[in-house]
């Protein structure tokens, strides 16, 4: 028995989480070369001699240094082969696909560098390379994972033509867009793109991360990690803030958004406060048909991790309230330091209705799965 | 209440560290330059197991710029979220007062006196010249 005075329950686990869908599983490669495969030898040959070329100066790690070793990987999860976490199928059925009985668990691959590649030609050819990868090394071999379409963004053609080839095909289920970009994805020049995706039944996620090449808060570089880690937040709020207010949702009525791995308990305060500025600023954004907090309610799926964990526990009910239980989706984040675990994540017991929409139907009914 | 023999002293060195499985809990336990201590394997915070963790001394800065390095190898690092622990007293660095790690008592006796008993002696051996590692849970 551990020693916790606070609302913990961690002997007294809800069952409500077996069978769950979780919405962020990170796949990782045993070395560069398990893309050439997919790659053209003119993309093999270019990856080989000059490798990418990101928009951060930094070429082989992230912009901050990280708890755990492996970049911020999760103590226990390195397969004993030596290869990194995430990269073995076997010790991943292990501590999360067979432990939980997960239903399906949606890919978040962080690999390839496609999105943030200066060259864009180049980045497109790994977009197409680690999705055919997704499917080759993980989809295939085990249905109950579910690919993430990568794209490159500042190559239109890439993206329509890679989304398009994607469509229908059972394997994917998203289209994955980094949210730190050159520019807010409300933007025009990513219109047909975001179009595209809708159209052909895929929601856009936005998962935590990206290179811009910018700082990464609005107000310059940070010192720590630990500033860096709630920045992530802060390019989530300007995207979802740009969609809303470039009108972005009623061009695109279909179009679904999911926040992956930005946790979730800002977003009733940031719909307050466009709501109020909306009463004030409307003739600037005339096209905004109703209230910024509707479009975010309609069009806006959040997941859990790293779920917020409020002083008073109770006060999570307050905000999943507010966004709706039915818009929210457990997520892990397996493998990552900072992962969750489906029994203890919530330091509060859910209401039965909310488990069952949280742990599993609203991702189902989202992506369409059986 | 009994004692169990967990392991013979030389078998952990100082900063060394054994698990082990006590009435199906799992349990830790640590040398710290001598002296033994025993934790559960288990996380308060989400049930990562504690005791496979990184130890890491304790760090302070009363100002900015002002580093303390104290306490060498006596806090234990979670796998998972990084939450630490003193190993000696199970409390957390985050929350000392409330969130703690359950401790075990530990004590070292010269196997002359465990061979007269009662102990549980586990996969242990007890040879009467050698000293170990007694839990008691």
């Amino acid at each position: 028995m551990n020693v916790t005075l606070r609302d913990h329950r961690l002997d007294d686990p809800a069952q409500s989480h077996l069978g769950f869908i979780d919405c962020d599983v990170h796949p990782y490669f045993r070395t560069p070369a398990d893309f050439d495969p997919f790659l053209s030898e003119r993309w093999r040959e270019h990856r080989r001699t000059i490798g990418g070329r990101s928009r951060q100066g930094l070429a082989k790690t992230s912009l901050y240094p990280r708890m755990s070793p492996g970049n911020g990987m999760r103590g226990d999860a390195w397969p004993k082969d030596g290869g990194p976490p995430g990269s073995d199928l076997g010790l991943m059925r292990e501590q999360l696909l067979d432990l939980f009985d997960v239903r399906y668990g949606l890919l978040a691959p962080l690999v390839g560098g496609a999105a943030a590649e200066r060259n864009v030609e180049f980045g497109a050819a790994m977009a197409v390379a680690v999705n055919e990868w997704q499917c080759a090394a993980f989809c295939d071999p085990e249905p109950r994972l579910k690919a993430s379409i990568q794209i490159t963004l500042e190559h239109e053609a890439s993206a329509l033509a890679e989304i398009e080839r994607r469509a229908g095909d059972g394997r994917f289920a998203q289209v994955n867009i980094p949210p730190r970009g050159l520019e807010p994805l409300g933007r025009h020049r990513y219109r047909k793109i975001l179009a595209a995706a809708a159209a052909a039944g895929f929601p856009i996620s936005l998962h935590l991360g990206g290179t811009s090449g910018h700082a990464s808060t609005g107000g310059g570089w940070a010192s720590f990690y630990h500033e860096e880690h709630p920045s992530y937040v802060q390019s989530m709020q300007t995207l979802v803030t740009s969609l809303v207010c470039e009108g972005v949702f009623d061009e695109i009525p279909d179009l679904k958004v999911v926040l992956v791995e930005g946790g979730f308990a800002w977003l009733p305060a940031l719909a307050w406060r466009l709501d109020k500025h909306w009463k004030r600023l409307r003739d600037e954004v005339p096209a905004l048909k109703r209230a910024p907090s509707e479009y975010i309610r309609e069009h806006i799926w959040v997941t859990t991790q790293p779920i917020e964990e409020p002083e008073r526990p109770a006060d999570m009910l307050s905000t999943i309230e507010w966004i709706g239980p039915e818009r929210v989706m457990f997520s892990t984040d397996y493998p990552h330091w900072d992962q969750d675990d489906p029994r203890y994540a919530f330091k509060v017991r859910l209401p039965e209705d909310w488990a069952r929409m949280i742990y599993r139907e609203n991702a189902r009914a989202l992506y369409r799965l059986d | 209440m009994a004692r169990h023999v967990v392991a013979a002293v030389g078998e952990i060195p100082p900063g060394g560290r054994k698990l082990v499985t006590i009435r199906g809990r799992e349990i830790g336990v640590f040398n710290l330059d001598g002296e033994f201590y025993a934790l559960v394997n288990r996380c308060p915070h989400q049930g990562a197991a504690l005791c496979t963790g990184v130890v890491v001394s304790r760090l302070e800065a009363s100002l900015p710029g002002e580093y303390r390095l104290s306490q060498p190898g006596t806090m234990l690092r979670c796998p998972w979220h990084c939450w630490e622990f003193d190993i000696r007293t199970g409390q957390s660095w985050c929350d000392p007062n409330d969130i703690k790690a359950r401790t075990y008592a530990v004590t070292v006796e010269p196997g002359e006196a465990l061979a007269k008993g009662p102990f549980a002696a586990e996969t242990v051996g007890v040879a009467v010249e050698h000293d170990y590692v007694v839990l008691t849970l």
